[in-house]
């Protein structure tokens, strides 16, 4: 394409199918303690 | 739906519901507002002043091939999965209050320095092992539990610390569970032989430091109003290499007085630490430190300055992870997750030192929100029900939201701080996190670029 770079694609989407185990950390246990930032942890599959 | 902005010379458009990313030139980035999939003729004639025809139709027909592959104007698939929301969820992670008691007097501190509006004490061995033995008995297939050990200041009470770990590792054995123990600690007390224990055991630590002297010892006072920079600094450095500058984090607050933050973060960074995370203070808005809506221009343009810096040090290889920028946008969480937030008050829970429950560390010393006592070992399920069902579908403001994703709806103790209502986030919260989640696409794109 000469007008549109993709950088990412539909990563969220595709994890409604196999996501949901439950294993990854807890967010609050990470660092932040006051705020939540969600889409920064680790998935644990 | 999505979402476009421009920083840093960048045109970044988000497609909310897929997770695409892209870049745009400025065309596209200027048809986005018109785009009308049934028609090229209507959505290029606004345009066609602007630019040259071939160019408009080449543009056209790039959003609409993104559209039909499902990248962009993605509608909402999530809304039927959300009717079917009755997560039976289970206890993941326990934040053990082991001290409510502290060796500093942070002004901006949520936990009255230590007391948490309480009285100060330690958590017995007894306790720390009544929670353990809790946390397995209700995280049924659950394999990896974590436990923060937090204040307070926990290095007060390290001795109980260390039995609580070595049983809860024996008690994981027996269960088939997976422990990671984190620590949060200001440091003072930190010694060689605390050191090589928590590395040896704990998955991470944070280390609380503000930022440049001047910052920290304004806010991190001792009883005697004496600062403590001199003291930590130190020994954060010593900790965070004998580590590998890796599983920890050097954590700091920024307030009101500091609005200038980025050269807080910076001077981490400058002291060698590559793991950071400096965050805007939650304080009520009498505070004369406290963030207000007018400071959020200021703020604003403070993440971006840090953004393109960020840039420039890593282009240098002496780049350093800013926690809020950090976004994995191809391994990070799956939507489940991102749906349902920290999972507060259901998966997630904090144990003062005499072993009551509470939603999380930031309720602790709300007597309303008090869920039960690890001797007894039940919760409220009215209370747990209220976070269980909690999502970024059930927050009014977060439906029509582009970075509901992100921030998975905020936190719950914020925004009952402020509304008295868990489903109604905290606004400035959500203003700063949706810059810093700007930042952070933008600063993906930029390396991505090179």
């Amino acid at each position: 394409m000469k007008h549109i770079k993709t950088i990412n694609y539909a990563t969220l989407k595709e994890s409604a199918s196999h996501g949901g185990c439950g294993e990854c950390q807890t967010s609050c246990q990470s660092a932040c303690k006051t705020s939540c930032t969600v889409a920064n942890q680790k998935c644990e599959k | 739906m999505i979402h476009k902005f421009s920083m840093n010379g960048i045109n970044i458009v988000l497609d909310v519901y897929s997770g695409a990313v892209h870049v745009v030139d400025d065309i596209v980035y200027s048809m986005l507002d018109h785009y009308d999939a049934t028609s090229m003729e209507a959505t290029i004639h606004r345009l066609k002043d602007r630019y040259l025809m071939e160019q408009l139709k080449e543009a056209y027909n790039e959003i609409k091939t993104l559209q039909e592959e499902g990248l962009l104007f993605t509608d909402d698939p999530y809304t039927e999965y959300i009717d079917f929301w009755d997560k039976q969820s289970v206890v993941k992670a326990l934040c053990l209050h082991v001290a409510h008691d502290c060796n500093l007097r942070c002004k901006y501190c949520f936990a009255s320095a230590g007391s948490f509006e309480g009285k100060r004490g330690l958590m017995s061995s007894d306790i720390g092992k009544k929670a353990i033995d809790f946390v397995i008995a209700n995280s049924g297939r659950r394999r990896n539990i974590e436990i923060d050990f937090f204040g307070g200041e926990p290095l007060m009470n390290f001795d109980v610390v260390r039995d609580i770990v070595e049983y809860a590792k024996e008690q994981g054995i027996r269960h088939g569970k997976v422990f990671r123990f984190t620590i949060t600690t200001n440091g003072l007390l930190l010694n060689d032989e605390i050191k090589d224990y928590i590395n040896e055991n704990m998955s991470n630590v944070v280390l609380s430091l503000d930022g440049t002297r001047e910052v920290n010892d304004a806010m991190r006072v001792r009883m005697d109003g004496r600062g403590c920079y001199d003291d930590i600094v130190p020994k954060f450095i010593d900790i965070a290499e004998s580590r590998g500058q890796d599983n920890y984090y050097v954590r700091g607050t920024f307030t009101r007085k500091n609005l200038d933050f980025a050269k807080d973060v910076l001077h981490l960074a400058d002291l060698g630490f590559k793991q950071t995370s400096v965050e805007p203070v939650v304080a009520p808005e009498h505070e004369e430190y406290a963030l207000r809506k007018e400071d959020l221009p200021v703020l604003f343009k403070e993440y971006e300055k840090l953004a393109v810096e960020y840039i420039t040090r890593r282009k240098k290889n002496k780049g350093f992870n800013f926690f809020h920028f950090m976004l994995d946008l191809t391994q990070g969480p799956c939507v489940a997750k991102r749906l349902s937030g920290c999972g507060s008050g259901h998966e997630y829970l904090a144990v003062t030192p005499e072993g009551d429950i509470y939603p999380c560390h930031q309720f602790v010393g709300n007597k309303e929100f008090k869920m039960g006592n690890v001797m007894e070992g039940k919760l409220d399920s009215n209370i747990q029900k209220l976070f269980q069902k909690s999502n970024v579908y059930t927050k009014e403001k977060c439906r029509d939201c582009w970075a509901k994703f992100y921030c998975s709806g905020g936190c719950p103790a914020n925004a009952y701080q402020f509304n008295k209502d868990i489903n109604e986030p905290y606004f400035i919260g959500c203003e700063l996190e949706k810059k810093r989640v700007e930042c952070a696409l933008m600063i993906k794109a930029a390396l991505l670029l090179e």
